[in-house]
Formats: structure tokens, C-alpha cells, sequence
């Protein structure tokens, strides 16, 4: 194998891996501002059980978010050296932005969060709760940005030739704001919304059907039920207004996400299907004649640009992009329909006892873990062959100086230790999920006499 | 050479401070995992490790944000070393991991085989940490082969001579004397007197190391010290040093561990000056061939990048310095073990 493939496979590996962790604390993060804001407003001790238990997972998945994302941050450099290079200018503002107004605020905050209960006021407690969420949000923002301008550049002109081509920037608005940032970020925050509220929903789920935490677990499920409804609706809309954008920006990802082939036809959405590239047509297939069309442009007669506008070491491989895409978009419409069947039965007072219907929100953790590795695969792989769409190529974007051996001695050692850390995640994660909340009155006091103090004042 | 104070130099600063932050922040926790093995007790360990429980990951960030802004204010510098150095920076990579595991796993389980295993990992992930970064500062210091490309010629084994291993042993030194003196600081009781026992020790270890290695800089780089022969007030940075050093056994002596935790702060800042201002305006020196080294002007962004990376400087580090401050001030005093503790 060469050094190209392996790098590849490298940082799709490495990334995936990261991208298991962040999302999670996404959207924890926004379940435990809701939580302790609903003890500080109520003063239910429930409450106060329910934040400290989500805390103790929170950190589990932000020390694997942490330790997962240096590798990222380096890789660029370690294995992409000539892409270092061509994207410095643009690139590595955005990176440097995240560490200084991201990073920053969500390790300190979080120090507080989770050591912090007998140190702060509860006040204090709440706001650095809020820091940290809203620090999880914002090096999702800066990080999305960079990525959004390999997809979509900005902002930037090209100066020198050849080996020594490198785009700088001309205008930083226009780079952040590039075409598609604003609607990637929202898919993504929304994707990581999801991730939180499911995981919740899950473990409640569980309890319910183990008979355990019986209040704790209702109570939760309610908070995570509501989130889950709207940021599944939120993924539809958003997801839509992405396919909108890269009709126009980046139009031999969507003909692939879609298998489109031929520019002078109007373009059908396909539920499934199997894409033959050499005969360009989808076998075992359902479409929708006309659909894409009308998604895109409001008539269903209009054409779509295909496959066949490009010359064909400028398509990314089709069927790959066609089905991470379309799974995705089946799990976004199951999650819809769950959250809505789940609402439904809350509103019927018949949820709780629906043993079947629990049983799948057990599971349905796995759905936006999942969506979200589709997605990026469909957006990464469908940017192919480019790396920074349009002006740079993978092949041409790597490291000259590092062999296949480094890579393949790099990416081994990335498995296995990825491997065990993953296997050890779970067992902790178990761990703590047989453990349970503590009992509310075995609950340590201090913070409660913070708080009556702070009452009577 | 001729100084001139403008926006590639005020980057060359701005790094360093990062890399300097850095140091002096993750420096004592790294240096508290090196001496980690040494202390026995399991509550001990513990304690050892949520001293710096609160603290570790924003002192990590350090390192984030410096590599981020190596990375956009010298892309060739960024892409130059990290490519050339990439075995050596995968086993960076996986003794942070491994590091940022160690802490966040050690305590959650009692069995004895697993607190004892992540102990090693943190302990060895720690120095090996330590000596990587020492490697490559040595390496900064004699200069690796370049080509005219920018790209480095050479190979692993280029990066790993007696010199460079050297400076990693020394890094290694710096920052046990560091730990030990931060431990002091946030201990009590037994542990305390049994740390406090070792300081001198580790003072020690570090002055024979930095001896050496100021010796053999002398004779063999003397590049390093052509700046100081040219503006000789500099030499003030190196005077300065030697108080910093002196200062610590005393401080400890008289009991004010804090002081003495701020003496160890001022000579790794002392140290890293000495470094900066040897190498200025180089950042990587090319070695055999000086005329390609890397320099703040051949391998820097453009001044329209170097300009609005200031301005996000300019308004971030204010915020950095607060929250850095108030979690040092909210966390202060001696460690207590709680529910939430690691
Ligand atoms: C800011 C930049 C950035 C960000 C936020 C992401 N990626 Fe990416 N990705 C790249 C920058 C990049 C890249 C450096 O541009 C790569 C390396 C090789 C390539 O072609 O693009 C890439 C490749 C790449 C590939 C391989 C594509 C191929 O080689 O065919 C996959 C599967 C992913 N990424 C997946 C992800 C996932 C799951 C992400 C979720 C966090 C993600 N990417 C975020
Ligand atoms: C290649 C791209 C990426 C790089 C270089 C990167 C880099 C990093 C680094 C260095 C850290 C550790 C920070 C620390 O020490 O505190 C980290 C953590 C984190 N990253 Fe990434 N990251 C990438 C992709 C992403 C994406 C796509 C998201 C979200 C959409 C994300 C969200 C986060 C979050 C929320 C954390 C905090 C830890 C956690 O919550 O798990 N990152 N990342
Ligand atoms: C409900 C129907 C959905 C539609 C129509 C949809 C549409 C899209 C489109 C068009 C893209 C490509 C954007 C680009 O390349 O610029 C994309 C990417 C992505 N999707 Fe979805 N999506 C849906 C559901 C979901 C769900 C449920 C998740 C996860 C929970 C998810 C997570 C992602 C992620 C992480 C990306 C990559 C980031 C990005 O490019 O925005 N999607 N989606």
C-alpha cells in the first residue's frame, strides 16, 4: 500500500474515532445546563442527582474527546505537511482561534464542573455548567469553519506556482462565513444534540425496564424526549438546506450522493439502491421521479447537473458516497418517527409501561452515532478527489518526506491502542451505568447549605 | 543582523510565550507524574494526582493553542519539523494519550492490577513526554538537515545524539524539580515531609544536568551564544537564571514553598529565553546548510494572517490569563479527597 492510502485511511480512522467523544459532550452539555438549571430554579434534590450523575459520564467521554483530538491536531502537519503548507495561512487561524477561545474556556470551566460542587456558589456552579457547554459548541464552530472552507473556499487568493502555490487569506469574514459553514455547523450541532439527548434517552430507558432509579429515569427521559424531538426535526431542515447549498457549490457530491449521471435529465431521490458506476445506473433500486428536482429548485422538471458534467478523475467514488448518505438520511427520518411515537405515548400517559417500545430507545443510541459517522463520510469522501475542493488534490497534499513503513507503523499502533481505549470506554461506561445515580439523601450536603445560605441572604 | 520589531517577530514572542505558558504549566505535572512511581502509598497517589486533578487539561491547552498558532503564523515550520519528525511525534502523540487516560481511569476501579498499571502509564507516559520534547529542543538547538525544498532530509536516528538526549534527560530534570516543589506545595502531613525530603535531591540532579549541558552548548554550538557576544546586557537573562536556581534550595529551607514554586517558574522562563534569543530570528536551523534554515520571514504566513491572528490574540489571552488565574485561585490550598476526586 502507499503512503497515500494509508494517510487516508489513517486520519479517516483516527478522526472517526475522535468523533465518537465531542458529540456526546455536546449534547450532554446542553442536557446539564437544563438539569441543574431545573434543580437551581426548583431545588428538587432529583434534580441535583440527575446533574452529578450525567457529570461523572460527561467527564468519561471528555477525557476520551481530549486524548482522541490532540492526535488530530498534529496530524495535519505529521502526515499532510504539502496541505500544511498550501492551507497554513487560511487553516491555521481558524485551529488557532479553536484552542484560544474554545479550548480553553471548556477545560478551565470544566475543572469546576466536575471538582468544583463544595468550592463555588451554586450560582457559580451553574455558569461554569453554561461555559462549558457553550465551549464544547464553540470548537465545534471553529473547527467545522476550517472544514467548511476545504469544502467550499473563501476569502482567499493564490499566490506562487506550482510546488510553491499556497492560498492566503484576503478577507477573514468571508473565509469564516465561506458558503457552507453556517449550514454544516448547524447539522453538526444539531447531530450532536441528537447524540446526547439518545444517550440519555437510552439509559433511562434501561432503568425503567431494570426497575431501578425508577423517578430519576422518568424525569430524565422527559428532559432528553423533548431535546431529541427537536433537534431530529432541526437535522431534517438542516440537513436539506446542506443539500440545497451543495447543489450549487459542490455539484459532483450531490449527483453522487444521489447517482445521478446524466446533466440534461431532472434528478429522482432514491430511497435505496446499488450503484453500477461502470453502467452508471442503480440496480435493486426505489426511486422518487423528479424529486431531487423539486427539492432543490422547486419543480420537479428541471434538470440537475450529473456525474457526466465531470471528467472522471474528478468524481468521488459513487457508490460509497450513495449509500453512507442515504443510511444517513434513513436513521434521521427512524429518530424522527421514534421521538415522535415517544412524545405521543408520553402525551397517552402509556409510555413507561411499553416494554418493546423501551427496549428500542435502549438501543437507538447507536442511531446518531452512526448518522454522524455517515455524514462525514458522505461529506469527506464525496469531496474526493480533492482536498481543498477545486484547488488542491489528496494525492498531491502529502507528506514528502514520510515513508509507507512510518504509516503503517503509525496507523498499527493507532488500532490497537484505539481498540483497547474503546473496549475500555465501554467497560467504565457500564460501570457507571450499573452504579447508578446515588440515592438523593446520600447526596453530600455542603452544596445544600451553600444554597439555603444563599436563600436566605 | 539587524533587529527590527515587526509582525514576524512579534509572532516569534508570541510563541514563545505559548511554548513558555506551557512549560511552566504542564512542566509540574509532568514532573508530578515522573516522581509518581516513587511515592507508594495508594491514597498518596492519589492525592498526587488530583493535585493536579483541576489543572492538567488546561495546561495541556497550552500546547494545543501553541501547536494551532505555530501552525498559522509558521506553516512551513509546522509542517517542516512535525513531517520530519514523525516517529518521534507519534510517540509524543501516544504518551499524551496515554497520559490523559491514565488520570481519567486510574481511580475508577479498586483492584490493585489496574490502579498499578495506569500508574505506569502515567508515570512512563509522563517522562517520556518530558524527554521527547527535550530531544527536540536539543535538535532546534544543533539544527537538522534541510533541503531547499523545506523539507528535512535526514532520518529518525539523525534527530538522536548524545547532545540532544542530553537536553532531554535535562527537560526531564527541570521538571521533576518543578513537580516536587509544586507537590510541596499542595501537600500536607507525611507526604509533604517525604517530598519536601527529595527536593534538594532533585535540584541537584537538574544543576549537574543544566551544567553539562550549558558546557557542551559552549563548545560545540557556539552559534547559540553569538547574540550574547554581540549585546552583552542579554547576559542579564543568564544571571538572572542562576538567582532563579540558587533561590529555590533557600525558599524551600525557610518553608515558603510558594516562593520557591515561583523561583522554579522564573528560571524555566529564564531558560527559555536564553533558548529564543540564541536561536532569533531562526526558528529551525538548517544543519549543514545554513542558508536554508527556517526563519521567522521564509516560513511565516502572510502579514495579513500574522495581522489577524493578533487581533484574536489580542482579544483571547485576556480571557485565557482570567480563567487560568481564577482556577489556580478557586482550586488553591492543600488537596482534600472528595467523591468527585479522580
Ligand atoms: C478541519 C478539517 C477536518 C475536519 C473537521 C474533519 N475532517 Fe475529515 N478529512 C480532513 C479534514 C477534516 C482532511 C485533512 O482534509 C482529509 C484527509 C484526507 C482527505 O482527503 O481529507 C479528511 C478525510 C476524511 C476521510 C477520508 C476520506 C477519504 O480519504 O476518502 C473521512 C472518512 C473523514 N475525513 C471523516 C471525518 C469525520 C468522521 C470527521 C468528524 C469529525 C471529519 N472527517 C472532520
Ligand atoms: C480534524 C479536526 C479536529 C481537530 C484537529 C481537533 C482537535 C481537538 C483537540 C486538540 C482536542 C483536545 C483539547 C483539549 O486538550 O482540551 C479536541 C477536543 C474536542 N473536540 Fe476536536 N478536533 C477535531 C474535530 C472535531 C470536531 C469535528 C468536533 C465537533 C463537531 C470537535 C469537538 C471537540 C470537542 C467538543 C472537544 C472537547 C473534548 C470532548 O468534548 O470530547 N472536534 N479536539
Ligand atoms: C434527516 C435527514 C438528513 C438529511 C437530508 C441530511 C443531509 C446531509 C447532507 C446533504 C450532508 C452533506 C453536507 C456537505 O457535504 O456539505 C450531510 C452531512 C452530515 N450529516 Fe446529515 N442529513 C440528515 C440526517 C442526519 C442525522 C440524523 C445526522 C446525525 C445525527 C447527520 C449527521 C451529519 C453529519 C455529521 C454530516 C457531516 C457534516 C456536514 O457536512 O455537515 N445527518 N447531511
Amino acid at each position: 500500500m502507499d503512503v497515500e492510502i494509508l494517510s487516508r485511511v489513517q486520519f479517516a480512522f483516527t478522526i472517526a474515532f475522535h468523533y465518537i467523544y465531542p458529540p456526546l459532550s455536546i449534547g450532554l452539555g446542553v442536557l446539564l445546563v437544563i438539569m441543574e438549571g431545573m434543580y437551581l430554579k426548583t431545588g428538587n434534590k432529583l434534580y441535583e442527582q440527575m446533574t452529578k450523575f450525567w457529570v461523572k459520564i460527561f467527564a468519561l467521554t471528555f477525557a476520551m474527546g481530549v486524548a482522541s483530538g490532540i492526535v488530530m491536531e498534529f496530524e495535519f502537519g505529521t502526515n499532510w505537511a504539502t496541505y500544511s503548507r498550501f492551507v497554513g495561512d487560511v487553516f491555521g487561524s481558524a485551529l488557532a482561534a479553536e484552542g484560544i477561545f474554545a479550548f480553553f474556556l471548556e477545560s478551565g470551566f470544566l475543572a469546576v464542573l466536575v471538582f468544583g460542587w463544595n468550592k463555588v456558589s451554586p450560582k457559580m456552579h451553574f455558569f461554569s455548567t453554561i461555559m462549558v457547554s457553550f465551549g464544547s459548541m464553540l470548537s465545534a464552530v471553529w473547527i467545522v469553519v476550517a472544514n467548511s472552507w476545504q469544502q467550499t473556499p473563501a476569502g482567499y487568493h493564490i499566490v506562487g506556482e506550482g510546488i510553491n502555490a499556497r492560498a492566503e487569506i484576503t478577507d477573514f469574514w468571508e473565509m469564516v462565513f465561506n458558503p457552507s459553514s453556517m449550514e454544516r455547523l448547524s447539522h453538526v450541532l444539531s447531530g450532536a444534540w441528537l447524540a446526547g439527548a439518545f444517550m440519555v434517552l437510552s439509559v433511562s430507558a434501561y432503568y425503567l425496564l431494570k426497575k431501578k432509579h425508577i423517578e430519576f429515569a422518568k424525569s430524565s427521559f422527559k428532559i432528553a424526549l423533548g431535546l431529541a424531538l427537536f433537534a431530529s426535526l432541526f437535522q431534517l431542515f438542516t440537513g436539506h438546506r446542506s443539500a440545497v447549498g451543495i447543489s450549487e457549490t459542490q455539484p459532483a457530491k450531490l449527483a453522487a450522493f444521489e447517482a445521478h449521471y446524466d446533466s440534461f435529465a431532472v434528478g429522482d431521490i432514491y430511497l435505496f439502491g446499488w450503484v453500477n458506476d461502470d453502467k452508471q445506473e442503480v440496480k435493486l433500486g426505489f426511486k422518487i421521479p423528479g424529486m431531487l428536482s423539486y427539492l432543490i429548485y422547486g419543480d420537479s422538471k428541471k434538470p440537475v447537473t450529473g456525474l457526466n458534467a465531470f471528467k472522471p478523475e474528478d468524481r468521488p467514488p459513487v457508490n460509497i458516497v450513495f449509500q453512507s448518505y442515504h443510511l444517513m438520511v434513513a436513521v434521521g427520518f427512524a429518530l424522527i418517527a421514534l421521538s415522535l411515537i415517544g412524545i405521543f405515548m408520553l402525551w397517552r400517559g402509556k409510555l413507561f409501561e411499553m416494554r418493546w417500545l423501551l427496549w428500542i430507545f435502549v438501543f437507538s443510541v447507536l442511531g446518531p452515532q452512526l448518522a454522524n459517522q455517515l455524514g462525514w463520510i458522505s461529506a469527506e469522501v464525496g469531496r474526493q478527489p480533492w482536498i481543498v475542493y477545486n484547488l488542491l488534490r489528496t494525492s498531491e497534499a502529502l507528506s514528502k518526506v514520510v515513508t509507507a513503513n512510518q504509516v503503517m507503523f503509525s496507523l498499527i499502533l493507532f488500532m490497537l491502542v484505539y481498540a483497547l481505549l474503546f473496549v475500555l470506554f465501554i467497560y467504565l461506561l457500564n460501570e457507571k451505568i450499573k452504579h447508578g445515580p446515588e440515592e438523593a439523601d446520600k447526596i453530600p450536603s455542603e452544596y445544600e447549605h451553600q444554597k439555603a445560605a444563599l436563600e436566605r441572604n | 543582523m539587524e533587529f527590527q520589531f515587526d509582525l514576524n517577530t512579534i509572532w516569534f514572542i508570541l510563541i514563545g510565550i505559548l511554548l513558555t505558558g506551557y512549560a511552566i504549566l504542564d512542566g509540574f505535572d509532568l514532573g508530578v507524574g515522573a516522581l509518581h512511581l516513587l511515592v507508594k502509598d495508594d491514597t498518596d497517589r492519589r492525592i498526587m494526582i488530583n493535585s493536579i486533578g483541576p489543572v492538567w487539561d488546561g495546561n495541556e491547552v497550552w500546547l494545543v493553542t501553541g501547536g494551532g498558532a505555530l501552525f498559522a503564523a509558521f506553516p512551513h515550520v509546522y509542517a517542516t519539523v512535525f513531517s520530519g519528525f514523525y516517529i518521534a511525534l507519534m510517540l509524543l502523540l501516544f504518551g499524551l494519550i496515554f497520559r490523559a487516560i491514565a488520570i481519567e481511569f486510574r481511580s475508577k476501579q479498586p483492584m490493585k492490577w489496574w490502579r498499578q498499571m495506569w500508574d505506569v502509564a502515567f508515570s512512563v507516559s509522563s517522562i517520556l513526554i518530558a524527554l521527547l520534547m527535550g530531544v527536540a529542543l536539543g535538535n532546534i538547538i544543533t539544527g537538522i538537515p534541510i533541503d531547499a525544498e523545506k523539507e528535512f532530509a535526514g532520518i529518525f536516528f539523525t534527530l538522536i545524539n548524545p547532545y540532544t538526549v542530553l537536553v532531554g534527560i535535562t527537560t526531564v530534570a527541570l521538571f521533576m524539580m518543578h513537580g516536587s516543589i509544586y507537590v510541596v506545595m499542595k501537600t500536607e502531613g507525611e507526604l509533604h515531609n517525604k517530598i519536601r525530603s527529595w527536593v534538594n535531591n532533585t535540584i541537584i540532579f537538574f544543576v549537574i544536568c543544566y551544567v553539562t549541558t550549558t558546557m557542551y552548548t559552549l563548545i560545540y554550538y557556539p552559534h547559540m551564544v553569538q547574540h550574547f557576544k554581540e549585546a552583552p546586557w542579554l547576559f542579564i537573562i543568564a544571571v538572572l537564571n542562576m538567582f532563579a536556581i540558587a533561590n529555590i534550595p533557600r525558599e524551600i529551607f525557610h518553608g515558603r514553598d510558594f516562593r520557591a514554586f515561583l523561583s522554579s517558574c522564573a528560571s524555566i522562563v529564564a531558560l527559555l529565553a536564553l533558548f529564543a534569543v540564541g536561536l532569533f530570528p531562526n526558528i529551525v536551523l538548517s544543519n549543514p546548510n545554513p542558508e536554508y534554515s527556517l526563519t521567522i520571514y521564509n516560513a511565516a504566513s502572510s502579514q495579513k494572517t500574522l495581522n489577524i491572528m493578533l487581533i484574536v490574540a489580542i482579544i483571547g489571552v485576556p480571557f485565557v490569563l482570567a480563567y487560568t488565574i481564577s482556577i489556580y485561585w478557586i482550586f488553591r490550598g492543600k488537596v482534600k479527597l472528595d467523591k468527585m476526586s479522580y
